[in-house]
């Protein structure tokens, strides 16, 4: 089809050529955006593939970012060996809660609310590591800001840019693999009925535990970006309950179980967002909590009136049925 | 250590986890028949704190004298947002419901960041300072008012649910909904009722509190968290559960607070809550789902 090829070709142009073309403070959305969708296709993949709700998802994603800033700080290690090691860490989090939690048989809403009291308990334990910098905050020196460093991982806003686009077109690739495959169709075959897969044969402890194990290596690859571009961490931020909910906002709002619903969801909450703070700045509106009470009313209606999330509804306006399964 | 002093830290923990239980309550008896959990809880009982608040620096009024008309209208809060909006999420998935509950929840907060600004409120009632001595313990009036306002509205809960009518109709509902159908039980409206009851205790609650902290917008979502904590513990759905889990989590805090650093306290409780889930998923008196 060469219409859909050339559509493809111009968005990878425009996408290449975005740091070029657009501001800074624009790159810094988009970057936000790519971030984010990151982190929501990880999320999906758990929830809207696996069918286990996480709220407390800013735990891998903290793992991931301190595991590397940590070593980055004491040790000078770059990210590029930090990453597995955040990696590692993420995942020997990620097997101590799926697996206790799968072996002790908790689902559903249990399940939700042990993800967030793991989020919680971390938060207040890193709190109190010293070593780590506590509540005051561990930071990362900040290095050459105007040519590329790739050994540190180091650069103007435009790298930082291109590694986000990289990972969030490497997750899709990722989940879309995934999906198709095996695993994809067992994943679903347990979200659907869970008793009904395990009768077919399906091993559906191992299942939803690798579930958790890719969407927390995700998470934590993400959060390793994440220290080195804000080379700032604070407990109080990194791991609070508003980050997990900040990760689930886009696939949640984009289409949960979609592939592309969390990049788009990602897309439409920042520039909600951004236009909230755009119109009460040109309003002279300035009472803090306002921007937020719009942005929760917006999510209130999308919740309310499409709860199939942005995507399905836009491709079913597009005049296809429904997204086929995968996308 | 004295004795003495550990017995009066229990004790202070006691009088605070009545109220927390009774926060702890509202929760578990939207869940148990509802079914919805109620991620905005938090934010409701800030709410109700700084209506107090208010009352106390508009009129001069006693938290605990403003309480009944708190309570009344935090009933027909809830009944207006059980019947307008969270029905129709009844049958929803789980994470449907809590992004409609998420969302009313970031409104309720940041409304009231706009109404009554950052910083913390309190109430200065005359006997904020009085102890009272009873043999070898020293007894803040304040908290003990609280966790006895908490403590009468408990029970008048529970005397509710067992004997009236309607308490009887709306746990029939819980117990089998297709029963309570079938008998041509309006199920909406004790549905709507239930949610009401759920947030009247919220805001009597929220009205013992403020006798005993400062209230901030940002307390929202620890309240909401701490709710979780407790009706987990006790048992999700559970009532009795649900004051005993606020019992245990106010005294295991203040003891966290005497014997830990007083910022590890959470940690206490939420590694609880992480033992309670993995050993006995349906609480300390929960049954088995």
């Amino acid at each position: 089809m060469s219409a859909r090829q050339a559509a493809l070709g111009l968005g990878a142009l425009a996408l290449l050529g975005f740091p070029q073309l657009a501001g800074a403070y624009a790159l810094s959305l988009a970057t936000l955006v790519l971030y984010l969708a990151t982190t929501g296709q990880a999320w999906n993949l758990m929830m809207g593939f696996a069918g286990q709700l996480s709220l407390g998802h800013a735990l891998y994603v903290g793992i991931g970012a301190y595991s590397a800033g940590a070593l980055f700080f004491h040790f000078g290690i770059g990210p590029w060996i930090g990453v597995w090691v955040a990696i590692a860490c993420s995942l020997s989090v990620a097997l101590l809660l799926g697996g206790l939690a799968f072996r002790f048989g908790i689902s559903g809403v249990y399940f939700a609310l042990l993800t967030i009291a793991f989020a919680e308990f971390t938060r207040v334990a890193f709190d109190h590591s010293d070593w780590l910098g506590g509540p005051g905050g561990m930071f990362l020196e900040v290095g050459q800001r105007d040519h590329w460093d790739l050994v540190h991982f180091r650069g103007p806003p435009s790298l930082y840019y291109y590694a986000a686009l990289g990972l969030a077109l490497g997750t899709l690739g990722l989940c879309t693999w995934l999906s198709r495959g095996r695993a994809g169709y067992y994943w679903r075959a347990i979200r659907e009925d869970e008793a009904a897969a395990q009768a077919l044969g399906i091993d559906t402890f191992r299942w939803k535990l690798l579930a958790v194990l890719a969407s927390s290596a995700i998470s934590a690859t993400s959060g390793v970006f994440l220290a080195f571009y804000q080379n700032n961490l604070f407990p109080e931020q990194v791991f609070h309950i508003s980050r997990s909910i900040e990760i689930l906002l886009g696939p949640v709002i984009g289409g949960v179980g979609t592939l592309l619903g969390p990049i788009f969801g990602s897309l439409l909450l920042t520039l909600l967002s951004d236009g909230a703070t755009e119109l009460l700045g040109a309003l002279g509106w300035e009472l803090p909590g306002t921007k937020q009470v719009l942005y929760g009313l917006a999510l209130l209606c999308v919740v309310v009136f499409l709860p199939n999330g942005v995507w399905p509804a836009l491709y079913q306006a597009w005049g296809r049925r429904r997204p086929r399964l995968p996308p | 250590m004295p004795v003495e002093l550990i017995l009066n830290v229990v004790l202070s923990g006691v009088l605070t986890g009545l109220v927390y239980g009774l926060m702890a309550l509202g929760l578990s008896v939207i869940f148990g028949v509802v079914r919805v959990v109620n991620f905005a809880h938090g934010e409701l009982m800030t709410l109700s704190m700084y209506g107090a608040v208010a009352m106390f620096q508009r009129f001069g009024l006693d938290p605990l004298l403003s309480l009944p008309a708190l309570a009344l209208c935090f009933f027909g809060l809830g009944y207006a947002l059980q019947s307008l909006l969270i029905q129709r999420f009844v049958t929803r998935p789980e994470h449907s419901q809590f992004m409609l509950l998420l969302a009313v929840a970031v409104c309720l907060a940041n409304a009231q960041l706009m109404l009554f600004g950052p910083d913390a409120r309190n109430v200065s009632v005359d006997y904020q300072l009085d102890s009272l001595e009873l043999g070898p313990l020293l007894i803040d009036v304040p908290r003990l008012y609280a966790g006895g306002a908490a403590l009468c509205a408990s029970l008048a809960m529970f005397a509710f649910f067992r004997h009236s009518r309607v308490g009887k109709a709306i746990r029939a509902c819980a117990d089998n909904y297709r029963g309570a159908q079938v008998v041509g039980l309006p199920i909406r409206r004790l549905y709507a009722l239930t949610f009401g009851l759920g947030c009247a205790c919220v805001a009597v609650a929220g009205c013992a509190l403020t006798l005993l902290v400062d209230v901030t917008p940002a307390l929202g979502p620890a309240y909401t968290l701490l709710g979780f904590v407790i009706v987990i513990v006790g048992g999700l759905g559970s009532m009795l559960g649900a004051l005993l889990g606020g019992l245990l989590i106010g005294v295991s805090e203040a003891l966290a607070g005497l014997l830990l650093t007083p910022s590890a306290k959470s940690m206490v409780s939420f590694g609880l809550l992480i033992l309670v889930l993995l050993s006995r998923p349906q609480g300390l008196l929960g049954r088995r789902a």
